[in-house]
């Protein structure tokens, strides 16, 4: 087995003139542009990313070529002289002119909502990036087979990848095979990149004819890998004085960094989730992503909901202020319930559950007192609503028609998916499931390893889909087993007739539409709702502040299995106070220049506060169980519920992460009489 | 050079200043213990060094000589302790498991939520927010008592 590694640029725009190596090459494999057999992308939506740069430079840290050798040590010395022609590049989104994508959702009359307001209230907000940090970074092992290759590696989505290699390799389907390892966390992260790490280990191992390994270290991880898009996002705000909202308009911008990789997918559903979950007659959202010379951002659990969501809930604390109501009380008058239409005209159904995780986090907390309490201390109380839709936005799901087979074994049954487990519980839940369906003990049923060579394209493990879209294809899978099986056991069945494979494909329910041209319709099947309540402490001399407990209330459709869902909550909220208060990316030429956990602060044992995660539950008539999605939307509420808590404190903040520096710059303001707030 | 490794003696020959974490991965095979960032922020690389927990990838090999090292292959004592991991979800994808669980074995046996937290600062979970991993402690602690431990 060789080492491999990559060798990146150093500039974050320009031109490459030369390479040239600056070491004995005996016995090294180097690849560039000019190895790769088939096209040079990295082939997702846009196949605008070069695997390999080949003269432009977008962004620092982009891979010009790579090295092979047995010995590691041996290829941290290898070094490569490389001559660019340096360009200025274009850092700043609010000036960029190249577009990735441009969206605008329209609902009723802004100007008439406007004119029905008493008080406009405006205002603008910002989320820095965020580092996915799961602790195993990107690695992969690729092995050349039978004229194709295999390839091993710590990801989510083993088909994306398997894409990715046709095209960069310009093999016929069948002779590449992903497939996952044990993979120790995703969270987006692990999404779309492993298409870039296992197309480079591909190519190393196709020269050499031997098997690559390729590990990113801690620091390449962070310095080269996507990120949570950064956002600037304004909102113009029309309200009457009773506290009704009358006009949203709403404009959201997103950097997406060099190349487009999911930004138009971030986009898209950041800007479906920007009025929060509120009922208005009148909005306007528009929405755009755009080019800078930084590493491409991607996907990061919520997926561009935490970022407008942050947005929208500090948005609702200020109008609360500016009208003289309780925050709880502003967002009772507005909350979306069974009934009533989103921003792109979804009507929601019986599962619309904002006013039950308000009232029940209210209540848990004892909020309105508590706040009364704390008002004029050095602690503030601070919550924030949200809600999460479940699977791919908008006809997504259609397009990915997914497959998942269940075949008879001695024993009982095999759940073949793609869907992976990193750690959410995938096989755990899908084999309760089927094994509940079927009626038979959960021991019954196995799970096959996620190997392209062995199951078939389930779609992603992203998008809160995995439980709710790919578990309800493997219910209604398990459905149709158990009346061929007719109440023979597997093994009966096995002898009587043989082998028994069912395989079925995700069904859009009837009554879901969508136009992608219009952006009106039902932009997913269901939604999770959320409703966090934070305090925190504040330090006056050191700006400092510390959550000191949380409690997520979460509606979830059906827990399939509650120690998961508990955990998904727990964990996602520990996320979302990174974003709220710790997670700093210091940029240098656009590239992260803290790429090392010395100096880029997840929350620790110390800094995470107790989380008291409440599962609710209303069915999803068309989830398994009525289950609906959870991975993500536990990671939309932690940032704005602790910054209505700063802004309790008398705190005006509207830009993440919070860090001491910015509490301090923000000018700790006399604390107004409690009144009606 | 020789050392004491879960319980057995050895003798392994690497580097004096190669990494404790590849000597184990590597020379002995040993892959329970992850590497997450090498520069003993993370704790996913965590073992016993007499009875300490320590980062493994900040101890070069010249230092365990005539040692003793626990890796998570080798800890038996903390049956109790792994059976509490699983049933409480204080391990979700399970890379600082290993680490986390040889932390949590050499806290005191009656520690605190408060001592817990001091002695797991060092590491790093990024999928469980640290509650199920609290939850699978106390929980191990509740079981030693009950058949008096």
């Amino acid at each position: 087995m060789l080492h491999g590694t990559t060798v990146r640029s150093t500039i974050p725009h320009g031109e490459l003139l030369s390479i040239r190596p600056a070491f004995d090459t005996a016995g090294f494999t180097i690849v560039d542009h000019r190895d790769i057999p088939g096209r040079n992308v990295v082939a997702l939506i846009e196949d605008d990313q070069p695997c390999l740069a080949e003269r432009e430079i977008r962004h620092a840290a982009e891979p010009i070529a790579l090295m092979a050798h047995p010995d590691r040590e041996k290829l941290l010395d290898a070094r490569l002289d490389i001559e660019y022609r340096n360009r200025p590049p274009q850092l700043d989104p609010t000036a960029s002119t190249t577009v990735f994508k441009k969206l605008s959702i329209e609902k009723g009359d802004l100007a008439r909502g406007f004119g029905q307001a008493d008080v406009v209230v405006e205002g603008e907000y910002r989320t820095g990036h965020q580092e996915q940090l799961y602790i195993e970074c990107n690695g992969v092992i690729a092995v050349p087979e039978d004229g194709g290759i295999t390839v091993y590696g710590s990801l989510q989505c083993p088909y994306y990848v398997h894409r990715a290699l046709t095209v960069l390799l310009a093999l016929p389907p069948e002779k590449v095979r992903v497939v996952q390892t044990e993979t120790g966390g995703g969270f987006g992260g692990k999404e779309e990149y492993p298409s870039m790490i296992a197309g480079h280990a591909a190519l190393l191992a196709l020269k050499a004819r031997r098997p690559v390994k390729i590990v990113y270290d801690r620091a390449e991880d962070m310095w080269a890998t996507t990120k949570r898009h950064p956002s600037i996002i304004r909102h113009r705000t029309g309200v009457t004085r009773e506290g009704r909202l009358t006009a949203m308009e709403i404009d959201v911008l997103l950097d997406g960094g060099a190349y487009v990789t999911l930004s138009p997918v971030v986009l898209s559903r950041g800007a479906i989730h920007a009025t929060g979950p509120y009922r208005c007659e009148n909005v306007q959202i528009r929405g755009r992503v755009v080019m800078t010379h930084s590493p491409p951002n991607g996907a990061f659990r919520g997926f561009g909901a935490p970022q407008t969501q942050f947005a929208a809930e500090v948005h609702m604390d200020r109008i609360a202020e500016e009208l003289g109501l309780h925050p709880v009380r502003l967002r009772e008058i507005n909350l979306l319930r069974p009934g009533d239409t989103t921003a792109t005209g979804q009507r929601l159904g019986r599962d619309c559950s904002a006013a039950d995780v308000l009232r029940e986090a209210v209540r848990r907390t004892d909020f309105r007192r508590r706040r009364r309490k704390l008002a004029g201390t050095d602690r503030g109380l601070g919550l924030a609503l949200f809600f999460h839709g479940s699977g791919f936005t908008g006809g997504g799901e259609l397009k990915l028609a997914s497959k998942a087979t269940l075949e008879l074994t001695e024993k009982g049954v095999r759940i073949l998916v793609a869907s992976t487990e990193i750690g959410q519980g995938t096989r755990t839940m899908h084999a309760q499931i089927v094994a509940d369906a079927l009626g038979v003990p959960y021991e019954c049923v196995e799970v096959a390893d996620a190997d392209t060579g062995r199951v078939p394209d389930t779609g992603p493990t992203v998008a809160s889909r995995t439980c709710m879209i790919v578990g309800k294809i493997l219910e209604d899978c398990a459905r149709e087993m158990k009346s061929r099986l007719g109440g023979l056991s597997s093994a009966e069945f096995l002898a009587r007739h043989g082998p028994l494979r069912i395989t079925k494909q995700y069904e859009k329910p009837a009554e879901l539409a969508w136009s992608d041209e219009t952006y009106r319709g039902d932009a997913y099947g269901a939604y999770a709702w959320g409703c966090d309540v934070a305090e925190v402490a504040l330090d006056r001399d050191t700006g400092e502040v510390r959550p000191t407990h949380l409690t997520a209330v979460i509606e979830v459709g059906k827990a399939i299995h509650p120690t998961f869902v508990a955990g998904q909550i727990e964990g996602g909220t520990a996320q979302g106070i990174g974003f709220a208060l710790l997670e700093k990316v210091q940029l240098k030429d656009g590239a992260m220049a803290n790429s090392q956990m010395t100096n880029y602060a997840a929350p620790t044992t110390l800094d995470t506060p107790p989380i008291d995660a409440v599962i609710l539950e209303k069915p999803y008539k068309h989830g398994p169980q009525g289950a609906k999605g959870v991975g993500e939307i536990p990671i939309d509420g932690p940032a704005p519920a602790i910054v209505n808590a700063v802004r309790h404190l008398g705190i005006d903040i509207r830009e993440i992460p919070a860090t001491p520096e910015k509490i301090l710059e923000s000018g700790v303001r006399s604390l107004k009489p409690d009144g009606a707030r | 050079m020789k050392f004491h490794l879960n319980g057995r003696a050895v003798d392994v020959s690497a580097h004096p200043m190669k990494r404790l974490l590849d000597v184990l991965r590597e020379d002995c095979g040993l892959t329970g213990t992850k590497e997450g960032c090498g520069e003993g922020e993370c704790g996913a690389c965590t073992v016993l060094l007499d009875g300490e927990p320590v980062n493994s990838c900040l101890v070069p090999f010249a230092q365990v000589q005539r040692g003793r090292v626990v890796t998570i292959e080798g800890l038996s004592r903390a049956r109790r302790l792994q059976e509490a991991f699983v049933t409480e979800g204080g391990a979700q994808c399970g890379i600082c498991t290993p680490g986390m669980i040889l932390a949590a074995a050499a806290l005191p046996r009656k520690a605190s939520l408060d001592e817990i937290r001091v002695g797991l600062a060092g590491n790093l979970c990024r999928c469980t927010g640290y509650e199920g991993v609290y939850r699978a402690i106390k929980k191990a602690q509740r079981k030693s008592k009950k058949v008096g431990q």
